[in-house]
């Protein structure tokens, strides 16, 4: 789908007074039966995920990987030097089972590095992130999302989509300034 | 009407929002302000020409900070025997900076990440600031162990890395789990630091007039766009980090406290340090908070979003950590009668009356135990002086009594022909005031260069960010405080 100047069409979107007109509108979307849309707010708006039909993130699995891998560095890291390469007898303890305790702090400390950067990765990775342009930075409007704008946007290539029954769902529920975003 | 319609009616009137109800809590933000309001005035701060003052600040504060960096290098250069370091005294100003500035930290990380899982709203107000405060004080903290080794360029044995020597480090040493866990509390502080900011370097990005600012914003920002398929991960990683870093704050100032624990020194030798070095940490950290942030909610006019309810209720958190040091004090000094240990017994009253008698009375006892008792009272947690000076005087006695855990713990050995004293020579004293002047001078660039307040989080706790909110249902609005009246409740 191309716009009258010959651009590729990302979508249609429309601006909501506030983040309950947004909220609602997104049940209605939902409702419609779209999958490829998304809504824009300055702060996380509660109970939306649920408004969009969207179930929990699962990137506490990938933390949870991280935190596995860091304890298995720990592990390597303290008792490969300690038990093989150079053993140490301080205070006349030897490498044993009883003084495995003496290892928890640093096994702690890398489970938490390591889960902390598989957070930190996770949330960028699953967002495509860092992903400077985008569509929707085509819009003038849209500059206030950070601000005080609340924005919902519905893709060109979801099998639903039709420029005049979205456009016309979109000003059904409210929303102002309907515009056409196009890709370039 | 019969009774089980009528308890369904006043269920149902107690439940409808618009019914005005007494117990509405104190808004968290003041005079109904708006979400463009928020971003206006925070973002202002970073946009508009530096104040005068901040000038003045950044010369005198980066002027101190030159001073500490020639102390470095002059120590560093000649050897640690420009510190008053001595034989009994091995420890002294540089492990009590280490441990002052650690400690510091740790009030950023506990408002961030521990009143986060608690639920504690307020906290949005305060958390950036103090997470930056957390990074600029462990940056201090880092500097001391770095150079107290003597030969710098040795540090590097601390890290676990093959070498040709074939040495490897003892992973059973609290010396070692200390490096660990300062630094991967470094690295997580910024990790969630900067995770907080990207919403907010969007807003700095969507309003930066300049292409210069333009750039260097966006490229920070990583392009967010406020989707809310973005936010649902996002606030799950916000979540886990704040999981991760709450066991991990606990885990940082144990650890530097078994550094002395493990020993077999008197004073130093207590199964008491991690919760009472962990309680301290927070006391002297929330005063560092307050002593940053009153001056700057002044200078910046933000007292519509740190409100008086939130000094009021750090002023609470001062009282309880104070009390919980205070405990600690009164029973280091009741196992030391009670253990029957004659040389425990000793560095206890040499603690009260020895050459440092001073600096327990000042430090611990009136600084650390009874200045936050003011607190029990409601004016002085609402009056800004007094919480100020209490800051004060906890800033102080937090230093105070680090010292008189390290020094106090070295200065008299077993043998009475080993005793000592140790008199700080000018080096050890212009590092320590050279590491102020680097901490605020990180702050004073902090606020001029990124939002010192998080406004996607602020703007979460303003009635409208509910999903459920109307024009016409104005119960939240109702309170007498939210409409402008003055705050009583």
């Amino acid at each position: 789908m191309k716009t009258p100047y010959g651009h590729n069409v990302y979508g249609i979107a429309a601006e909501y007074p506030s983040a309950a007109a947004l909220y609602e509108a997104a049940k209605r979307v939902r409702d419609a039966g779209f999958k490829r849309w998304d809504v824009f707010s300055p702060f996380p708006i509660h109970g939306m995920d649920e408004a969009m039909g969207l179930g929990k993130s699962w990137l506490s699995a990938v933390v949870l990987a991280g935190g596995i891998t860091g304890i298995l560095t720990a592990l390597i890291l303290e008792w490969g030097p300690s038990w093989i390469l150079y053993p140490l007898i301080v205070h006349g303890k030897p490498f044993t089972w009883r003084v495995v305790p003496a290892f928890f702090p640093i096994i702690f400390e890398l489970t938490i590095l390591f889960s902390a950067f598989a957070a930190f990765f996770a949330w960028q990775i699953m967002n495509g992130l860092p992903r400077w342009n985008h569509p929707m930075f085509n819009w003038n409007r849209f500059a206030r999302v950070t601000n005080d704008g609340f924005f919902l946007a519905i893709e060109a290539n979801d099998p639903r989509f039709s420029e005049e029954e979205t456009q016309h769902l979109l000003e059904e529920t409210g929303g102002q300034h309907i515009t056409m975003i196009h890709e370039e | 009407m019969d009774a089980g319609t009528r308890a369904q009616a006043i269920i149902a009137s107690e439940a409808s929002t618009s019914v005005e109800r007494p117990l509405a809590r104190v808004p968290l933000v003041l005079n109904r302000r708006s979400f463009a309001w928020v971003t206006e005035r925070i973002a202002g701060a970073v946009e508009n020409r530096a104040p005068k003052w901040w000038w003045a600040a950044f010369v005198c504060t980066s002027m101190l900070a030159g001073v500490g960096l020639f102390c470095i290098c002059y120590q560093i250069s000649t050897g640690v025997g420009t510190w008053g370091l001595n034989s009994p005294v091995g420890w002294a100003w540089d492990i009590t900076n280490f441990v002052f500035w650690i400690g510091i930290g740790h009030a950023g990380t506990l408002i961030s990440a521990i009143l986060y899982l608690l639920r504690q709203k307020w906290r949005t107000s305060i958390n950036r600031a103090a997470e930056a405060m957390t990074l600029f004080a462990v940056i201090c903290a880092a500097i001391f162990p770095g150079i107290h080794v003597g030969r710098v360029w040795m540090a590097w044995y601390l890290a676990p890395l093959p070498n040709n020597y074939g040495i490897w480090p003892n992973f059973r040493s609290p010396l070692l789990w200390d490096v660990f866990a300062v630094s991967t509390y470094f690295t997580v502080s910024v990790l969630f630091w900067y995770t907080g900011l990207v919403p907010d370097l969007g807003t700095l990005r969507d309003r930066a007039t300049s292409k210069v600012k333009k750039f260097l914003y966006g490229i920070f920002a990583l392009g967010w766009r406020g989707a809310n398929r973005h936010w649902r991960h996002y606030e799950m990683a916000y979540l886990l980090l704040a999981g991760l870093s709450t066991p991990l704050v606990l885990s940082v100032h144990s650890v530097v406290s078994f550094d002395f624990a493990t020993s077999i020194l008197p004073t130093w030798h207590t199964t008491i340090f991690p919760p009472y070095f962990v309680a301290g940490a927070i006391f002297g950290g929330f005063a560092m908070v307050l002593t940053l942030m009153l001056p700057a909610r002044a200078l910046f006019k933000l007292q519509d979003i740190i409100t008086p309810q939130h000094v009021d209720k750090m002023a609470k958190i001062i009282l309880l950590t104070g009390s919980m040091v205070a405990y600690a004090y009164t029973m280091e000094f009741f196992i030391a009668w009670y253990s029957g240990n004659q040389y425990e017994r000793f560095a206890f009253w040499n603690r009260v009356l020895g050459p440092y008698w001073w600096y327990w009375w000042t430090g611990m006892l009136f600084c650390n135990c009874l200045s936050p008792q003011l607190f029990w009272i409601r004016w002085c947690r609402r009056n800004t002086y007094v919480v100020y000076f209490v800051c004060m005087c906890v800033n102080a006695g937090m230093w105070f009594e680090r010292f008189i855990i390290i020094v106090g713990g070295l200065h008299r050995d077993f043998l009475p022909s080993s005793w000592g004293i140790f008199i700080p020579t000018w080096v050890d004293i212009w590092t320590f005031a050279g590491t102020f002047g680097i901490f605020l001078s990180l702050f004073l660039l902090f606020i001029r260069f990124l939002p010192m307040i998080a406004m996607s989080e602020v703007k979460i706790v303003l009635p409208e960010a509910d999903p459920h909110f109307h024009a016409g249902d104005t119960a939240a609005l109702h309170h007498p405080v939210a409409a402008g009246g003055k705050e009583r409740t």
